[in-house]
Parts: C-alpha cells; sequence; structure tokens
C-alpha cells in the first residue's frame, strides 16, 4: 500500500488514472489497527485491478477532513480526481470493503 | 469434537466467565467477532470503577481478563455467530458462524452484550464518519481546538465527554432531563459540571444533525416548550445508550420486548444449557464489574447443568430396564432413613437399578420431574416415568419397590 502525506495525495490520489481507494487510520483507533491486516490482504489481492493508499491523520488531519472524512476507520474511493464511495464506522467489516471493491471494480 | 462450554462474546461477562470455566477444567471456547477482545469496556477510555483499581485505561483492563482467561486455557476463536440451535436430545448445542463453521457444545452462555443505540434522526446515517460519531476514543483527534456535541448524560456520556475535553475547545451536552439531572453516577456529574470546556443543554433532544459535505451544525429540541434552536458545532458524538445483540437467538431464546435475554438468578435462559450473562441480559445495572458478575455465575451455572445432565443421562435415560430414583436430602433424617431402606431392599435384586439424586443439589432435573418434597421415589422404565410416590412415610407407602 501506498503510504500517504500532505505532498503526495494529489499525485498518488487525484491524478491518478486508476481507481483508488484511501484507508485513513490512526495508531489511537483499535478498530482501524483491527482492520488493517484485513485492508492489506485485500490490498493484495485486488493489487492488479486497483490501488490501495493509506493516510494516518496524525498529522494530517486538515487534509482528511477537506477529504470530508472526520470519523475512522474510512476508505474511500477516488476516480478520477473525485471521491465515489465511502465506508466507515466502528462496525466495519472487511465483507463490506470487499463488497464495495467488487461492485467499483 | 464437542465442546463443555462454547462462549459467545468476548467482553467482560465472556471472559470472566471463561476463567471460570476453564477453572473448572471444563473444554472451553470463546468466540468473538472482533479480532480484539474486550467488547465495549475496551472501547471506554478510562474505568474508575472497577474495585481495587482506581484508575484504569479500557483497553488495558480488558487486556488483562484476556490473558487471565488464556492463562487457564480458554480457547479464544475469532467469529461472528449466526445461529444457535439445540439438538434432538436436548444436550447438544449447535452453534454456527457467518463465516460458516460449526461447533457443538454441552453448554452456551451469550455474552453478546450491547452496542450503542441508533437514534435514527435525520442526518444521523448520512454524517457517520463524517462528523458523526460513537466513539470518542476512534475519532477524539479529528475535534482538536473544535466544537463538538455530545447527545446522552449517562456514564459514558458523561465519562467520555470528559476524555473529549483533552482535545476539543468547547463541548456541548445536550440533556434531555431538567438542569442538573443526568443519568451518570454523582462523580461523574460533578466532574463534568466543574469541567469549564463543558456546557449544557437542558430539557432538549437532538432533532436534526445538519452539515453539507460535513457535519456543521444541530438542530435541538426544547422539549418542554418545542422551540427549536440551531447550535454551530463540527461534530456529534452519539452515547444515547445500547441496544442488545439477540437477533441471531430470537425464536429460540425468550427475550424482553426491547430484546434483552430473559433469565433466572442462575442466568439461565428457557433454553436447558443456554445461560446469558452481562449487558445481553435484562438486568438493572449494566455496569463491568455487573458483567463479571454474572459471568462467573453463568459458567457455575454451565458446569453443574453438565455434570447433572450427564449424570441423569448415564445412569438413568440411557439403562434398559427398570431404575429406581429416590430424590433425597442427606441431611433430612427420614430422607435418609428411606434412602438406607431402599437400597437394602434392593441390594439382592440384579434387575432393577437404584439411583440416588440429591434433590437439592440436582436441582435442574428436580424441576424437570417436578419434585415438590424431599424424598420422593420414581420408578423408570427404559428412560420413561410410569410411577411415583412422593414423600412416603416408609417403604410401605412405595407400592411399586
Amino acid at each position: 500500500m501506498v503510504v500517504l502525506n500532505k505532498d503526495n495525495f494529489e499525485a498518488e490520489v487525484l491524478k491518478s488514472d486508476q481507481l483508488v481507494m484511501v484507508d485513513f487510520w490512526t495508531e489511537t483507533c483499535d478498530k482501524c489497527m483491527e482492520i488493517m491486516p484485513d485492508v492489506v490482504a485485500l490490498s493484495e489481492q485486488y493489487a492488479d485491478k486497483m490501488k490501495f493508499c493509506k493516510l494516518d491523520i496524525k498529522g494530517n488531519r486538515r487534509l482528511a477532513m477537506a477529504q470530508k472524512v472526520m470519523g475512522l476507520p474510512s476508505m474511500v474511493f477516488y476516480k478520477n480526481g473525485e471521491s465515489i464511495a465511502k465506508v466507515s464506522g466502528e462496525d466495519l467489516e472487511k465483507s463490506d470493503i470487499e463488497d464495495k471493491i467488487k461492485e467499483l471494480i | 469434537m464437542v465442546y463443555d462450554v462454547l462462549i459467545i462474546g468476548g467482553g467482560t461477562a465472556g471472559l470472566t466467565a471463561g476463567v471460570y470455566c476453564a477453572r473448572a477444567k471444563q473444554k472451553t471456547l470463546l468466540l468473538e467477532e472482533k479480532r480484539k477482545v474486550g467488547g465495549q469496556a475496551a472501547t471506554t477510555s478510562e474505568l474508575e470503577n472497577w474495585p481495587g483499581i482506581t484508575h484504569i485505561a479500557g483497553p488495558d483492563l480488558m487486556q488483562n481478563f484476556r490473558d487471565h482467561a488464556e492463562k487457564f486455557g480458554v480457547e479464544i476463536k475469532k467469529g461472528k455467530v449466526s445461529s444457535l440451535k439445540v439438538s434432538e436430545d436436548g444436550f447438544t448445542k449447535i452453534v454456527t458462524t457467518k463465516e460458516g463453521e460449526e461447533y457443538q457444545a454441552k453448554a452456551v452462555i451469550i455474552g453478546t452484550g450491547a452496542e450503542p443505540r441508533i437514534l435514527g434522526i435525520k442526518g444521523e446515517k448520512e454524517f457517520k464518519g463524517a462528523g458523526v460519531s460513537y466513539c470518542a476514543t476512534c475519532d477524539a483527534s479529528f475535534y482538536e481546538e473544535l466544537h463538538v456535541v455530545v447527545v446522552g448524560s449517562g456514564n459514558t456520556a458523561v465519562e467520555e465527554s470528559i476524555f473529549l475535553t483533552k482535545f476539543v475547545d468547547k463541548l456541548t451536552m445536550i440533556v434531555i432531563h431538567d438542569e442538573g439531572t443526568m443519568d451518570a453516577d454523582k462523580v461523574a456529574q460533578e466532574k463534568a459540571l466543574e469541567n469549564e470546556k463543558i456546557n449544557f443543554v437542558w430539557n432538549s433532544t437532538v432533532d436534526e444533525i445538519c452539515g453539507d459535505d460535513l457535519v456543521n451544525g444541530v438542530k435541538v429540541k426544547n422539549i418542554k416548550t418545542g422551540e427549536i434552536t440551531k447550535i454551530d458545532c463540527d461534530g456529534v458524538f452519539m452515547f444515547v445508550g445500547t441496544v442488545p445483540k439477540t437477533d441471531f437467538v430470537k425464536g429460540l431464546v425468550d427475550l424482553t420486548p426491547a430484546g434483552y435475554v430473559k433469565t433466572t438468578e442462575m442466568m439461565e435462559t428457557n433454553v436447558p444449557g443456554v445461560y446469558a450473562a452481562g449487558d445481553v441480559r435484562d438486568k438493572f445495572l449494566r455496569q463491568v464489574v455487573t458483567a463479571a458478575g454474572d459471568g462467573a455465575t453463568a459458567a457455575v451455572a454451565a458446569e453443574k447443568y453438565i455434570e447433572e445432565e450427564e449424570n441423569w443421562q448415564e445412569k438413568v435415560l440411557s439403562r434398559k430396564g427398570e431404575t429406581i430414583v429416590v430424590f433425597w436430602s442427606p441431611i433430612k433424617k427420614e430422607s435418609v432413613a428411606l434412602t438406607t431402606e431402599l437400597e437394602n431392599a434392593l441390594k439382592d435384586n440384579a434387575d432393577v437399578n437404584l439411583v440416588k439424586i440429591d434433590g437439592y443439589k440436582n436441582n435442574l432435573i428436580s424441576r424437570r420431574y417436578n419434585i415438590t418434597a424431599l424424598p420422593t421415589v420414581i420408578k423408570i422404565n427404559d428412560g420413561k416415568e410410569v410411577e411415583r410416590a412422593s414423600n412416603p412415610s416408609s417403604l410401605d407407602d412405595v407400592k411399586f419397590v
């Protein structure tokens, strides 16, 4: 997964010609840490279909908020520079993310 | 393989039940739907009412619970239970997970707990993850130097508000009760009232959550005057109670209209061998300490159930021919006398199987057979009751022996 920050967000996500999923996370969010291995597994499974990135909101809070993310964990999908879908919340399951991936690829 | 006890849910009740089951040498499996056990306590930032520990972070306490359970041999697996069934003989319980695994156990303890209630107000779903939150520890850092609204006045609402004031500049609690009244305990209330960042709006509920891409305010309704006021804010934390997770047992286990499991004082549900413990149960107080108490009770009740049931199966129901069962009390003189008489009368008769059941200790079987007095003598043929003598004064009153 591509590690995002303020400097590469635009190039890696908004300017990408692929479908991109961004995992918004941070270390103090237990659910984020819990679901991370599932997200990594999905990023390997669907590696040839789309691009997977992650953004630690620590130090990047304003960037996340500019992306309309104000709750963790959040998986936001981008295409052609636009956010097209989001799944989020404490009750997020691997299957919720995978269903969304299948719907969009 | 059949487990002795299968515990559904790895919160306080489940993990405590695990400790007690494992220490009683029961082969115990605990299924938790999340990767991390600990239940609601593990999402609580700070705990100050677990006796013996004045202050601990919820996740730390629950890690201790897990370590404790595993030390004594509880097997913990990840799995979301989708159904619970009882086999035809009534003894084996079959548990199936959403992932498609099937487990069998002699007793089941339901400790699935409760999850935050969703009010269903306008904007609540729309702005989830965009300003509406149910978890302070997850989302607090978004709100540094901002203003948030907290809905609710119970312990969770008040304690999480105090935690949030470490991040936010301003916090407004919307409380449905009259000024000065909160559902939280007094210590928590005092802390909230003293906290300079916390403001209160009394007699009010949130009518709507507003925003464009992110939350920018709430519409608050005064329940006395009906007046609606808009409050600008950057986020809304909802702590308006919880709902039990019991969908998977609907139709099998008796529930209250609100969905909580009805139990006896021994944590028994209406299904023999199925117990419920912790927040999922219909009860007065939902706290870590009461959940732990429930877990211990359920574990000991389950262990006794298995012992009684297996003893009855082996010594009575599986026997061919005639069995005489005496339900007795070793501390009652008449009971002891009659039992001795029976033993003497039947000692040379190899065709009759005599079984002594302590009526107090074997509460389940006594209730199942409607034993109202001790001693009671029952004649059983091929597993079926054919005759009984209730409270006979001597062997002469037991005509069938």
